[in-house]
């Protein structure tokens, strides 16, 4: 069972460095708060171990859940709301870029 | 043997959860598909949960519920913040990443019927990592805030302090692996992680600041993993997996644009390397420049590189730079934005500030693909930007800084440096820039600065 998960282990290793090989580094934000938010993973730890019995156990359980999900959902959101003012930064620039040349003819 | 070949719906899910993170990731790379790439690995996610509460055996409600509020801090956090908040946000987030991990590791470590040592060693690694992730994105994040300023503290024997929290922290997790495993190694590790995760950052100065998020930000995936590993997750130990690996390649990356091993930046103090030979250097004539003529050098100028630097996001001057750059480029320049990849405090902090003030992202340049065609450029504009522009780093040998990559910013036909003052950058080294003979200095706050300027375009 051990080789088998350091075998999974092993092998997302490989593959997440191979995903983020160059990368521009225009992107780095997004990228890290993208990441951030798939770290919040331990959602499902949280969910899954929620079965252990006890007043402990309980408690820690929900204080895990309640960070993951405040992780998750918040760093989804963040990344959706910064990759979409790359995109409207192009379109606004342009906008902009006539406002300003019709400020000039006028003055 | 015939169950092996029963797929549950949850097992379903969570593959399906597992090929959405990895083509999610994949088109986070490029940045048209990355806003999908985003949103894919946001439904693999759900995907993760949804399979987790099929599994869950009790408490669906209160899972639901708990799930829930978290949802809504979450969202209400994302939307309020302003992306000059950016860095603290995104440490934040870590930290309850990591809380969260160091929590499942706990539970692992709790006394059960079944007590398995690989499950304690994994549990108590992943309370360990957890929790410098969670402390340390604290601390990271008081300091982005300015709560208690962004310098590096530092104490007689830390490293040694540090190094023995360690020890503490390995001991108690062998315990727990060997012995039984009781709710007291638990709280040993919890402690033990913590202290080290303050201390390790707390020594860390501003300028260090994008690699220490990026090596955080690493950690939380870490945590996810080995957490992931002792309850024989594999959506954990993937996902973990993939954020601890890309975000280990983001530290490199960074290191890389400082020249800087990780060790380096992780235990030894920048500053006090550099104060000793940042004197030696004889400060030669500084020519400042006046607002109208650096409007008559823009004004005259072809083209226009703009390099921004923390300073910039401090002045909160990228508003007033974009209307700069609108303005030159209504005037027929070529205008472009040359940014340094550890400029700011987190990797791409300059990026996301232009891109909130509406400069197209098309105008942006990286340092490589920049810097041969430098010489070609009229006039370089270095807003808030210090340290990266230093020629020395290049040219100079005898530098702390040298064998940096920096933006050739002293190859265009003349530099305009906008700078509240003389200081010293994060570095404390002289900048030889400064006093080059095709060097203007405006002295002076980056926003008025550049507002001033603007003013002489439309006037």
């Amino acid at each position: 069972m051990i080789t088998e998960l350091l075998l999974i282990l092993l092998l997302a290793a490989f593959l997440g460095v191979e995903l983020i090989h160059r990368i521009p580094s225009r992107l780095h934000t997004p990228l890290m708060s993208g990441t951030n938010a798939i770290s919040g993973i331990t959602i499902v730890g949280a969910i899954l171990c929620s079965s252990v019995e006890g007043p402990v156990a309980s408690v820690v359980a929900a204080i895990a859940l309640f960070a993951a999900s405040v992780n998750v959902v918040g760093g989804y959101v963040v990344t959706d709301r910064m990759l979409r003012m790359f995109d409207v930064s192009e379109t606004a620039g342009r906008t902009a870029a006539t406002g300003h040349q019709t400020d000039e003819t006028e003055t | 043997m015939k169950g092996v070949w029963v797929l549950s719906f949850a097992d379903v899910l969570l593959l399906l959860a597992c090929a959405a993170f990895i083509m999610g990731l994949k088109q986070m790379g490029r940045k048209q598909s990355a806003k999908r790439g985003n949103r894919i690995s946001s439904l693999g996610m759900m995907a993760a949960v949804v399979g987790a509460l099929f599994q869950a055996e009790t408490n669906l409600i209160l899972i639901v519920s708990i799930v829930a509020a978290g949802t809504a801090a979450g969202i209400a956090l994302a939307i309020r913040v302003r992306m000059t908040s950016m860095p603290q946000l995104v440490a934040i987030f870590n930290g309850l990443g990591g809380l969260a991990s160091l929590c499942v590791g706990f539970i692992g470590l709790l006394p059960r019927s079944d007590p398995n040592s690989i499950a304690h060693a994994m549990s108590a690694a992943s309370i360990v990592i957890g929790g410098i992730a969670f402390s340390g994105s604290l601390v990271a994040y008081a300091k982005l805030a300015g709560h208690f300023g962004v310098a590096s503290v530092t104490f007689p024997l830390q490293l040694t302090f540090n190094f023995a929290m360690l020890v503490v922290a390995v001991a108690a997790g062998a315990w727990a692996t060997l012995g039984d495993a009781a709710a007291v190694h638990a709280i040993v590790l919890v402690a033990a992680s913590l202290i080290l995760g303050v201390l390790g950052v707390v020594r860390i100065g501003g300028g260090d600041m994008p690699v220490v998020i990026a090596l955080l930000n690493s950690y939380s995936g870490v945590a996810a993993a080995l957490a992931g590993t002792a309850i024989e997750s594999p959506a954990l130990m993937v996902a973990g997996t993939l954020v601890g690996a890309s975000g280990f390649m983001l530290t490199r990356v960074m290191c890389k644009a400082m020249n800087r091993s990780l060790s380096n930046v992780l235990f030894g103090g920048f500053g006090a390397a550099s104060a000793s030979s940042g004197s030696q250097q004889p400060t030669g004539n500084v020519a400042p420049v006046s607002v109208e003529d650096a409007y008559l050098m823009l004004e005259a100028a072809r083209s226009v590189v703009f390099v921004p630097g923390y300073g910039m996001a401090v002045a909160k001057a990228q508003h007033a730079v974009h209307e700069l750059s609108q303005l030159l480029i209504a005037n027929g320049c070529d205008v472009r934005f040359v940014i340094h990849p550890v400029a700011g405090r987190m990797p791409g902090h300059m990026n996301v500030l232009l891109a909130e003030a509406g400069v197209d992202y098309d105008l942006l340049r990286e340092l490589g693909e920049f810097n041969e065609s430098m010489h070609l450029t009229d006039v370089a504009v270095v807003i808030g930007a210090n340290d990266v522009v230093n020629p020395d780093a290049r040219d100079n040998p005898t530098s702390p800084l040298y064998g940096m990559p920096i933006v050739n910013v002293d190859m265009a036909r003349c530099t305009i440096v906008i700078k509240r003052g003389m200081g010293h950058g994060f570095a404390g080294v002289d900048n030889a820039l400064f006093t080059l003979p095709r060097t203007r200095m405006l002295f002076g706050d980056a926003r008025s600065s550049v507002a001033k300027i603007n003013e002489q375009f439309v006037a």
